[in-house]
């Protein structure tokens, strides 16, 4: 057993239990498979925010691909709520990096894509789906198609639509990745004040040290390539957060912590690369 | 450009056209038997259309074209999208229709002819051939070029496969396969002519091969125009419902 388990164990079942999950990708003919991503464990407890940090090609969008059932790994299991995990399912939202709303729906069909899909009734659909509209701050906007919109509001759409659906868990595959600055540090604070709000369980990828010690209660730190899970820190400061603790002193002292290991397995990655 | 110059610049040549066309008949350049004048064009058209029922002609070769066209859509869109969709199916089909859609329509004819007789089934049945091929590969191709992204997305919202296809591939490609049908439509003229200059006895083509004997130029020119006017007309209708179906993709052309 990893520390990173045994750290956080609970008393309650975890809703998320990742079990030696492991990806290699078949080589050309006669080569040794490539690893993206050593056997990996790690339970997620009812309610976390955990924010998973690496350098690029780490395999941790890889992990939460896996998670997603976008991906299979090569071995191991993944188990949510007891049972494993063998598709996609509306069970687990994701929100991905680049815009991946339906540029044929406006902003509400798109917020109701999956409330349709289960056939709820149309006039429950638009009222689930104003709620998250307005929680996003897009009121005004429903009827606008993707298009029309910045790549924020985009986001922040593509984000009502995961949380729309009722999942049990939200993925986040870089969801920021692609915003400028400023923006990015709105949308960190809109998405955690609705975590705060909702307590949903969160899988959140992104390399952006800030946004991981920010928006997480846990931060993990995975090496190059292949990929495991080296560092597990519990993140010491209190909900709700406003964006003023990125200057106190405890921010600042896990930042610079998770800094120089970040960098170490960059360097790493890069003297692979050469 | 605004759409008035647009317009403006459009015509103006269709204008320069036309009087170029003039001054080289009615200066003698071009013998009339050659080239007919724009002018005694119209007149003959006049006569055709009021005197000789042409407008009968016309309204077959559209009933051949269109009639064949549909035939060959309706089974050419839900084959294109299932090969476009599922990767067994498109290797299946993939390489006899590539190598189908290189037989020319028109080589066709006398088989045809020898099969289906000389009747409307066998111009329906040059149509099909012509457009068939040729739509089913483009439809799938543009429906398996669909954002790989947006359908995990989908299938991260709940989607099974059937809803992918259908709320996903479909709802996504629908603006090209309008265009991909303006397209194969417009190519789809070019056959029936070709069906209609061997027995028929009626329709644009068999106008065109009577005028033939005729040395009748005039004729034949009107006839040749009509078919792009229709051409044109159906085309402007495409872009008119490809516009009002889908709005979502003319933004951001």
């Amino acid at each position: 057993m990893n520390t990173a388990s045994s750290l956080h164990m609970t008393s309650t079942s975890p809703i998320l239990s990742i079990q030696g999950v492991s990806r290699s990708f078949a080589a050309n003919t006669g080569a040794a498979p490539t690893v993206a991503l050593q056997a990996t464990s790690l339970d997620v407890a009812e309610n976390d925010f955990i924010t998973i940090l690496g350098p690029s090609g780490c395999g941790k969008s890889t992990l939460l691909r896996i998670v997603a059932g976008l991906d299979q790994q090569s071995s191991g299991q993944v188990l949510l709520d007891g049972r494993a995990i063998t598709g996609p399912g509306a069970d687990r939202g994701m929100v991905f990096q680049s815009y991946t709303l339906f540029p044929w729906l406006s902003v509400r069909d798109n917020v109701c894509f999956g409330l349709n899909e289960r056939g709820m009734p149309r006039a429950q659909q638009l009222e689930v789906a104003q709620g998250f509209i307005q929680k996003v701050g897009l009121v005004g906007f429903e009827h606008h198609y993707p298009k029309q919109l910045s790549g924020g509001m985009q986001q922040r759409t593509a984000i009502a639509r995961a949380l729309a659906n009722g999942p049990r868990m939200l993925l986040m595959d870089e969801p920021f990745g692609a915003l400028d600055h400023q923006t990015r540090e709105l949308m960190q604070e809109l998405l955690l004040g609705i975590w705060e709000a909702e307590r949903k369980t969160v899988l959140f990828v992104t390399h952006d040290i800030d946004e991981a010690v920010f928006m997480g209660s846990r931060v993990l730190v995975m090496s190059a390539r292949p990929g495991r899970i080296k560092l597990d820190r519990h993140v010491p400061i209190p909900h709700p957060r406003s964006y003023a603790i990125k200057t106190t002193p405890a921010f600042m002292e896990l930042k610079a912590e998770l800094t120089e290991q970040v960098r170490a397995e960059v360097l790493a990655a890069q003297a692979a690369m050469a | 450009m605004a759409p008035g110059t647009r317009v403006g610049l459009g015509l103006s040549f269709f204008v320069l056209f036309t009087a170029l066309w003039a001054a080289v008949t009615l200066g003698g350049l071009v013998p009339p038997n050659f080239l007919a004048d724009p002018f005694t064009m119209v007149k003959s058209g006049w006569v055709l259309l009021t005197e000789m029922g042409f407008g009968w002609d016309i309204a077959m070769t559209v009933w051949r074209v269109v009639g064949g066209f549909v035939i060959a859509a309706a089974i050419a869109l839900p084959l294109g999208v299932l090969m476009g969709a599922y990767k067994p199916v498109e290797a299946f089909f993939e390489p006899f229709i590539s190598f189908a859609r290189y037989l020319p329509a028109s080589a066709f004819i006398p088989l045809l002819i020898l099969w289906a007789g000389i009747g409307e089934s066998q111009k329906l049945a040059v149509i099909f051939i012509g457009s068939f091929f040729q739509l089913v590969l483009m439809i799938a191709v543009t429906v398996g070029n669909t954002r790989k992204d947006l359908v995990e997305a989908a299938y991260t919202l709940g989607c099974s496969d059937a809803s992918i296809v259908k709320r996903v591939l479909i709802r996504g490609a629908a603006p090209e396969i309008c265009e991909i049908l303006r397209m194969v439509l417009g190519w789809a003229w070019t056959y029936v002519i070709v069906a209609e200059l061997i027995g028929a006895s009626s329709g644009i083509g068999h106008m065109i091969t009577d005028s033939q004997a005729l040395l009748a130029t005039d004729n034949i020119i009107f006839g040749i125009i009509v078919i792009g006017l229709i051409g044109l007309l159906s085309d402007l209708g495409f872009k008119w419902l490809n516009r009002s179906l889908f709005p979502w993709a003319q933004l951001g052309r």
